[in-house]
């Protein structure tokens, strides 16, 4: 029978990753997972506890898929607890990806805003000069600047860390750092995922010089498929239309930055 | 005038059919809306909805408070079709929603209520007072929450109760929203209209549940929801085609319609409008335009002017 992607297919977790003491990379083997494009997501199962939206980690070996969690609150906590052998059931892939371009392209992700941005890595052309700028709070907070650099061995490239506190690479907010670069040099284009604070910047740094600029967004999910619109900006909905939006649609957003919606649908402010 | 004019020029120029419908006093440019539950949960988006064809959209069941539903996984697809959701009927809540839609003007917004006595029901539309309405619709049939919905349609007295209640509490039409309970559906619908209801919608989810065979446990977290798509269409077809064969009430059919064929269907098993839901699942919003392309096409060819022409006339042959 062929496969359902709206059905859960269970898989296996055959390996854990440490990557800090918060945030662990579990990887399984699901040929349709290990396949997907820069920037989808899957709705992941954790049975018993809950279901959330993921967006797909690249492994080193063909055939094989992860997802890379940070423990936040229990539906993340509870991916983050399984253990080798443990099962979680994958639904998708959903969403649209990043437009592939060529030349100077610049990459910022935050967190675990950097799973799409190491698949994106995986797409460049080895003629691209590819710019990564990873932003972290503190030192222990930072991990994929290793699997950056081996990604992007053939290419032109730099990797960059900021960190809020100063303790590793460069002290200061990565938008900072954003603003600096897109400041001083032309870049063909940019992509942005991580806190959305980070994202609303990073756009309005690039979109306001005229550079083509896509954020992924995050939001409170439950179908995936554009049924419940738990997910909706304005009149967007992210798991449907997104989760990867231009800057030139973003910019006319009204919620884009500044609000999301709780559970209940209610909409909360970011900057409070 | 306008009729005159068609009558003089039809025979000359090809008039397209008008897909404009009355569920009672409730007028709509097109008779394919927005089921509740789905995607109701801002305006942006209900005016998104209705430039793609939606006739008017229900939104989300809201009660007095905010309920933030169940937690995930709340929805689940059927192998073969269909999805079965325990969402719980998760909304901002009346008074923040009210606040939501205080400034439309455009879309035909249907409110959908739900709640566990009159009272409920009467507080929430006092919340609406300042909002363009174009009707209530009370869930009467919600399969998966507790005190609400099915539970209360299931109760005689309470629907009577309820709908009594709301039809003195305001002067917008107001809809009942059926499903399979415990009591027959029939039962509830001539209460319903016993009591003043407007109109009927048929049929809500049909409660349903699934289990992974892996991992050997229920899948939804709430264990139970409702089951939606093309599984239940026929289930629905048939309480419209037994609804309007039973009594003269305006009927909105409702549960796994995706295509113009279905959408018809329900008309000609008479019902005035449609709504979807599951269908925006599988086809996305493009799904309003591709009925509503569908019937004109299908009333082209079978030479109906109006949606009126089409209602109910299965029941004559």
């Amino acid at each position: 029978m062929q496969r359902n992607h709206n059905h859960p297919t269970i898989v296996t977790i055959e390996k854990v990753i440490d990557e800090t003491p918060t945030v662990r990379t579990l990887v399984f083997s699901d040929e349709v997972m290990s396949n997907v494009l820069p920037g989808q997501f899957a709705m992941v199962w954790i049975p018993g506890v809950n279901e959330l939206p993921m967006s797909v980690m690249i492994s080193k070996e063909s055939g094989k898929a992860a997802f890379t969690v940070r423990k936040h609150g229990p539906a993340s906590t509870g991916l983050f607890n399984i253990k080798v052998g443990g099962q979680i059931g994958v639904r998708g892939p959903y969403g649209n990806s990043f437009d592939i371009k060529e030349g100077k392209l610049l990459l910022v992700g935050g967190g675990t805003g950097l799973v799409p941005m190491m698949r994106l890595l995986t797409f460049v052309k080895s003629t691209d000069n590819v710019t990564v700028l990873i932003g972290a709070k503190s030192k222990d907070e930072i991990f994929f600047e290793d699997l950056a650099n081996s990604l992007l061995k053939n290419n032109t490239y730099q990797v960059i860390v900021s960190t809020d506190d100063g303790s590793y690479g460069e002290k200061g907010f990565v938008t900072d750092l954003v603003e600096k670069l897109v400041n001083e040099t032309h870049f063909d284009a940019v992509y942005v995922c991580g806190p959305e604070i980070m994202m609303y910047k990073t756009v309005q740094s690039a979109h306001s010089r005229g550079i083509f600029v896509q954020a992924s967004l995050e939001r409170m999910m439950k179908c995936g498929v554009g049924i419940c619109g738990s997910c909706c900006v304005g009149e967007d909905l992210v798991c449907k239309d997104g989760t990867i939006f231009d800057g030139q649609h973003l910019s006319s957003n009204k919620e884009f930055g500044y609000f999301y919606r709780n559970k209940a649908g209610i909409l909360e402010n970011y900057q409070v | 005038m306008n009729q005159l004019l068609y009558s003089k020029l039809g025979t000359l120029i090809k008039v397209e059919p008008s897909i404009a419908t009355s569920i009672g006093q409730i007028q709509l440019d097109r008779p394919v809306m927005l089921a509740s539950g789905i995607l109701g949960i801002s305006l942006d988006v209900f005016n998104r909805l209705y430039r793609s064809g939606a006739g008017a959209v229900v939104t989300k069941s809201l009660s007095k408070e905010p309920w933030e539903g169940y937690p995930n996984p709340t929805i689940f697809s059927v192998k073969g079709d269909g999805w079965i959701n325990a969402v719980g009927l998760s909304n901002p809540g009346a008074p923040n929603f009210a606040k939501i839609i205080e400034s439309n003007q455009d879309v035909p917004i249907i409110v959908s209520l739900v709640g566990s006595i009159p009272e409920d029901f009467e507080m929430m539309i006092e919340e609406f007072e300042n909002c363009t309405v174009t009707a209530y619709e009370l869930n009467l049939s919600c399969p998966h929450v507790a005190k609400v919905g099915l539970e209360v349609g299931d109760d005689p007295e309470l629907v009577k109760k309820i709908v009594t209640t709301v039809k003195n509490s305001t002067d917008v039409p107001v809809i009942a929203k059926v499903g399979l309970g415990t009591t027959h559906y029939l039962n509830t619908v001539s209460t319903a209209i016993d009591s003043g209801i407007d109109a009927i919608t048929a049929i809500n989810t049909v409660r349903a549940m699934a289990i992974d065979v892996e991992t050997k446990r229920p899948i939804l977290s709430n264990k139970f929801g409702g089951l939606s798509g093309t599984p239940i269409k026929p289930i629905a077809l048939r309480c419209v085609y037994e609804i309007s064969s039973k009594y003269n009430i305006p009927i909105i059919g409702c549960g796994g319609i995706s295509t113009w064929e279905d959408a018809v269907e329900f008309f000609l098993a008479g019902a005035s409008a449609i709504q979807i839901g599951s269908a925006i699942g599988d086809n996305w919003i493009d799904a309003f335009s591709d009925i509503n392309n569908g019937i004109i096409s299908y009333m082209e060819r079978n030479g109906f002017s109006k949606i009126e022409d089409m209602v109910g006339i299965a029941k004559k042959s």
